[in-house]
């Protein structure tokens, strides 16, 4: 009865060139230039190791992200499953195969890269779960065994990571596949009971914590505890995005970064760097550019008409929302400090790869917004 | 099938996009938080986190100030500055400070025993404040530091400057300056601002009476530093400012000269220009080096310093007291015949003792001088005439004259070390004894024995006072801008014209002159008197005589008992050579030169020297003629130089 307007499994190179969304890769690549900047001036004005690195990275997995465009969404619906599972696979052999650095075990050593699985989690587990919902009708989402799979799904790769340890990768995962379960229809109540649990157990979960993850949330409540140990980077790190003022202290004068005062310059606190260096208008212009992102693939999921594709997209924008909302609010001062990157800016393979993965995907939902995934 | 599904489909979808919906709304929230967060801390606080940006890259390392440097009357320096390299420790800078003081120990060759000095002053003090680890270094040693400074975080090599004193002759006058105390800290108001690691004040002499303005003023480095400490670049310097220079009065030739003279002596030289009170030599001996002290006195040298019976580290002129002994004879006679009590002519025979309520009062000369009268009695220093002289006089009489000539007082002033000596009277008996003034210690008054005990830079300033007539005078120690009083111009005049009365309109005018007589005849007489003990046979200091008309000089002896005198060693004759040297006698001698035109008046005392004729009165010879032959140039100097400082 209801024929959808077209339903066209094929589509020419051109078509597929024409569909791509150009706004989206743009704002992309504004954060990769803005990055690289960023990235030389923690190398100190010059071009070293990182910056060096950071480019190929973003280059190889810009062009991924391009390439990935073209793939059917067809593809990914199919291939899904088996991508969780992999992905899984390889958080298990962290556990046992992993490289050990500064007290955590996040790595499997690929000889070219050092792959750090959990950061693919965080969009394997979305898109395993888009899958999930996708064949499951609105009516059995609140069946008790229909919830099975997806909270086992969610549970044990948190868990692994967890344990890693790496306290702000597994919320982060934990977040995307809440995001999906979400908007899948699950009930309130049952988010509103899994809270209840959580707040119980959270007591005990907190004495599970290394003594240095409670020093950082007990540091968060009060940076001034410890000004010259747990507190000295959220301390220096207000200290200068806060000196950076309107326009900034200059590229590549940021005194902050370049006398050593900010700890983790490279990674997770590249957007102080930056926000020091550029000012007021710089970083609302990153996180402009940032919410520009979230918007283009939450509106690839407006039209997009598949539930695997909407779900997918959603879940993603809100995941991609989330890492830079926690970032940006870990360096400002708003959320203690865990170790959580901001996309595509911060040095590090692994995460950008799985965001250029992530956004690939949306936008071969792009491309076959109109063709339905079986 | 198909429309069921699509159906499903439909209501799924509008279910996403509702709960979306919520998502977005909640995003929008967020990130409108995050916005906030940047114009709060960008925008409202900038102004703060920049302070505190800047608190971060800049580091201030305050400099310990300059001193001002002295200079002697010929502007030749007396206490200069000297660059030292130093070692710096800021203890809240380094990681592990015990494997750095084993780093250090191994550059520096520092001893056990500091090492454990500086753990125990690090544990007193705030982490933040720097120590010091070692204040003088060598440039072998600052250099081999210095390669190696790198792997020696929270050191800082540090070029300062030291005090460096290059004359050791006038180190009692100058004093020393050290390390300064917590209670310094705590009392002396002006070092409030001045907390920095190496600060020294003056301890004594003119470093501590001037050190208010000639400590100068802190100085700071400022460098931005990494989060490690390091330093990066030299932002600012300003070095603070150098305290006030001064000019003594001293001149530091005569000074080296006298020092020479009075070598192997403990003994006090004073010299003092006779109408404007400028000490030209105030010389203690023996001397010491005052330079050890700046960088914290070495165990082995202080211990010889204080146990040296010639006791180098007290200044002996104003802090030495000794009995006037007969030197005190010129201060009798002028008192006695100030208050009519006496006629210089009166005449009385000394049999070598008298006897008064039966005890027994000696003259020095055991045979006695036969008939005296005043003037002989000065000459030959007669003791029993003088016991008499007393009796009459009375010692509150005494007492006040000898009072306003400057004895029993502080006469320089701001010196800590400086004693004011004891001029006894029967008032002061009561007060400080406790008990009646009895009559035999007014005849031992009277040849300056019994209580009385005055510094050799009174006994100077006194007889400084006879030679210029008998007007007051103030000594001083530093050239002031001050106008002086006039009194040479005075004199001159007065000589130049010896039959007029002085013009009304130049008295008022020009001078501003206190007498301390009541007629000068009588400060002429024992002027006079002075003469002949010097330049008569038979006076007692005639052997020292200078019969150059240039040179000539009066003086008068003193000898000071430090033990009485006992009978058996009276019979026995023995000799003052013979007796241990504790307790042998202090010699004195007091002069002015030239006699004809006095400039300058001269006080000279000798631990335990015997007798002033034999001790004393030669050393005043020497000093005499130096000080004489450097007279014309040391006025032409104060016409070249005015009176700058």
């Amino acid at each position: 009865m209801f024929q959808p307007r077209s339903i066209q499994t094929t589509l020419s190179f051109r078509d597929k060139l024409f569909s791509l969304d150009y706004v989206l890769i743009c704002s992309v690549l504004f954060i990769g230039i803005a990055s690289m900047f960023a990235m030389y001036s923690t190398d100190g004005g010059e071009f070293n190791y990182h910056t060096k690195s950071h480019i190929i990275r973003f280059v190889v997995f810009f062009s991924l992200f391009l390439m990935i465009s073209f793939f059917q969404i067809r593809f990914w619906h199919q291939t899904s499953t088996l991508i969780f599972i992999f992905v899984f696979i390889l958080l298990l052999a962290v556990k046992y195969f992993g490289l050990t650095s500064s007290g955590s075990q996040r790595w499997l050593n690929f000889y070219f890269m050092n792959l750090q699985p959990s950061e693919l989690m965080k969009v394997a587990l979305i898109l395993f779960l888009s899958k999930y919902y996708h064949r499951i009708s609105n009516s059995d989402v609140n069946k008790a065994k229909f919830l099975f799979l997806p909270i086992v799904a969610l549970i044990s790769p948190v868990l692994l990571v967890l344990t890693q340890p790496d306290l702000g990768t597994s919320i982060l995962i934990a977040i995307g596949g809440i995001t999906v379960t979400w908007l899948a229809g699950v009930r309130v109540k049952f988010f509103t009971y899994a809270s209840i649990v959580f707040i119980t157990l959270l007591p005990i979960a907190i004495s599970f914590l290394k003594p240095y993850q409670k020093a950082r949330i007990l540091t968060f409540l009060n940076p001034d505890r410890d000004p010259l140990g747990a507190g000295y980077q959220i301390i220096q790190s207000k200290i200068a995005i806060g000196s950076g003022g309107l326009f900034g202290k200059g590229f590549l004068n940021g005194s902050q970064s370049y006398l050593d005062y900010l700890p983790e310059k490279h990674t997770d606190f590249i957007f102080t760097l930056f926000s020091e260096e550029f000012g007021f208008f710089g970083s609302l212009t990153v996180l402009l550019v940032y919410s520009l992102i979230i918007y283009r693939i939450v509106n690839i999921g407006n039209i997009t008409r598949s539930t695997f594709g909407k779900l997918y997209c959603y879940s993603f924008a809100t995941a991609f929302f989330v890492y830079v909302a926690v970032n940006m609010s870990m360096v400002l001062g708003l959320l203690p400090i865990v170790g959580a990157p901001l996309p595509i800016m911060s040095y590090g393979g692994s995460s950008m790869m799985s965001i250029m993965l992530g956004l690939g995907i949306a936008m071969s939902c792009k491309v076959y917004k109109d063709v339905p995934v079986n | 099938m198909i429309s069921t599904n699509n159906g499903n489909t439909v209501i799924k979808s509008k279910l996403i996009s509702r709960r979306m919906f919520v998502l977005s709304v909640a995003k929008a929230v967020v990130f409108l938080g995050i916005f906030g967060r940047l114009v709060s801390l960008q925008i409202n606080e900038a102004t703060k986190y920049k302070t505190l940006s800047d608190k971060n890259r800049f580091r201030e390392w305050k400099l310990a100030p300059q001193r001002g440097v002295i200079k002697d009357y010929f502007n030749n320096i007396i206490a200069s500055n000297e660059k030292v390299y130093q070692v710096h420790i800021t203890p809240e800078n380094s990681p592990n400070i015990e494997e750095l003081f084993f780093k250090l120990k191994r550059i520096l060759n520092l001893t056990d025993k500091r090492i454990f000095y500086l753990k125990r002053k690090i544990v007193k003090q705030k982490p933040w404040e720097p120590i010091i680890v070692s204040d003088n270094l060598t440039w072998s040693e600052f250099s081999r530091l210095n390669l190696f400074l790198h792997e020696l975080q929270g050191v800082e090599p540090i070029v300062s400057v030291a005090r460096l004193y290059p004359e050791k002759s006038s180190a009692h006058i100058v004093g020393y300056v050290s390390e300064v105390n917590p209670k310094e800290l705590r009392e002396k108001k002006y070092l409030k601002e001045m907390s920095v690691p190496g600060l020294v004040v003056g301890k004594t002499g003119l470093e501590y009476k001037l050190d208010k303005d000639i400590i100068g003023e802190v100085g700071f480095q400022r460098y931005e530093v990494n989060a490690f400490g390091k330093r990066i670049r030299k932002i600012k310097v300003d070095s603070g400012k150098a305290g006030k220079n001064y000019r003594s009065t001293i001149d530091i030739e005569v000074q080296k000269s006298t020092t020479e003279v009075l070598k192997n002596k403990a003994a006090s030289v004073c010299v003092m220009d006779i109408y404007n009170g400028d000490i030209v030599a105030m010389v203690s001996s023996p001397s010491y080096d005052p330079n050890v002290f700046v960088h914290g006195v070495d165990k082995d040298y202080w211990q010889e310093l204080i146990t040296n019976t010639k006791k180098p580290l007290s200044n002996k002129s104003i802090s030495g007291l000794y009995p006037p002994g007969s030197t005190i004879k010129t201060i009798v006679a002028l008192s006695a015949l100030e208050n009519d009590v006496w006629n210089h002519k009166k005449r009385i025979k000394c049999t070598g003792k008298i006897e008064l309520f039966g005890e027994k009062f000696h003259c020095w000369k055991k045979k006695g001088h036969g008939w005296m009268d005043m003037r002989s009695a000065i000459k030959r220093s007669c003791d029993v005439y003088f016991y008499e002289v007393a009796r009459v006089l009375g010692v509150d009489r005494l007492s006040k004259t000898a009072k306003k000539f400057g004895l029993g007082q502080k006469v320089l002033k701001g010196f800590i070390e400086e004693r004011a000596g004891i001029v006894p009277s029967t008032s002061w008996k009561k007060k400080f004894i406790g008990k009646n003034w009895y009559i035999g210690e007014t005849l031992h008054s009277g040849i300056g024995q019994g209580y009385f005990q005055s510094t050799p830079l009174q006994l100077c300033l006194m007889t400084a006072q006879i030679a210029n007539g008998g007007f007051k005078i103030n000594p001083k120690i530093l050239t002031e801008n001050k106008k002086d009083n006039g009194l040479r111009d005075y004199i001159k005049y007065k000589n130049e014209n010896p039959n007029e009365p002085l013009p009304n309109d130049l008295i008022a005018a020009n001078f501003d002159l206190k007498p301390l007589f009541r007629n000068q005849e009588n400060i002429n007489f024992v002027k006079e008197a002075m003469f002949s003990s010097t330049n008569e046979a038979g006076g007692t200091s005639y052997s020292s005589r200078i019969s150059n008309k240039k040179f000539m000089f009066a003086g008068k002896t003193g000898s000071s008992q430090v033990k009485r005198f006992t009978d058996t060693q009276r019979t026995l004759e023995i000799k003052q050579k013979d007796i241990v040297y504790k307790d042998r006698d202090h010699a004195l001698f007091i002069a002015f030169a030239p006699v004809n035109d006095p400039k300058y008046a001269i006080s000279v005392v000798v631990e335990h020297g015997g007798s002033g004729s034999s001790a004393a009165a030669p050393i005043a010879k020497k000093v005499i003629k130096k000080v004489l032959e450097r007279h014309e140039f040391r006025l032409n100097v104060n016409n070249e130089i005015g009176d700058e400082i």
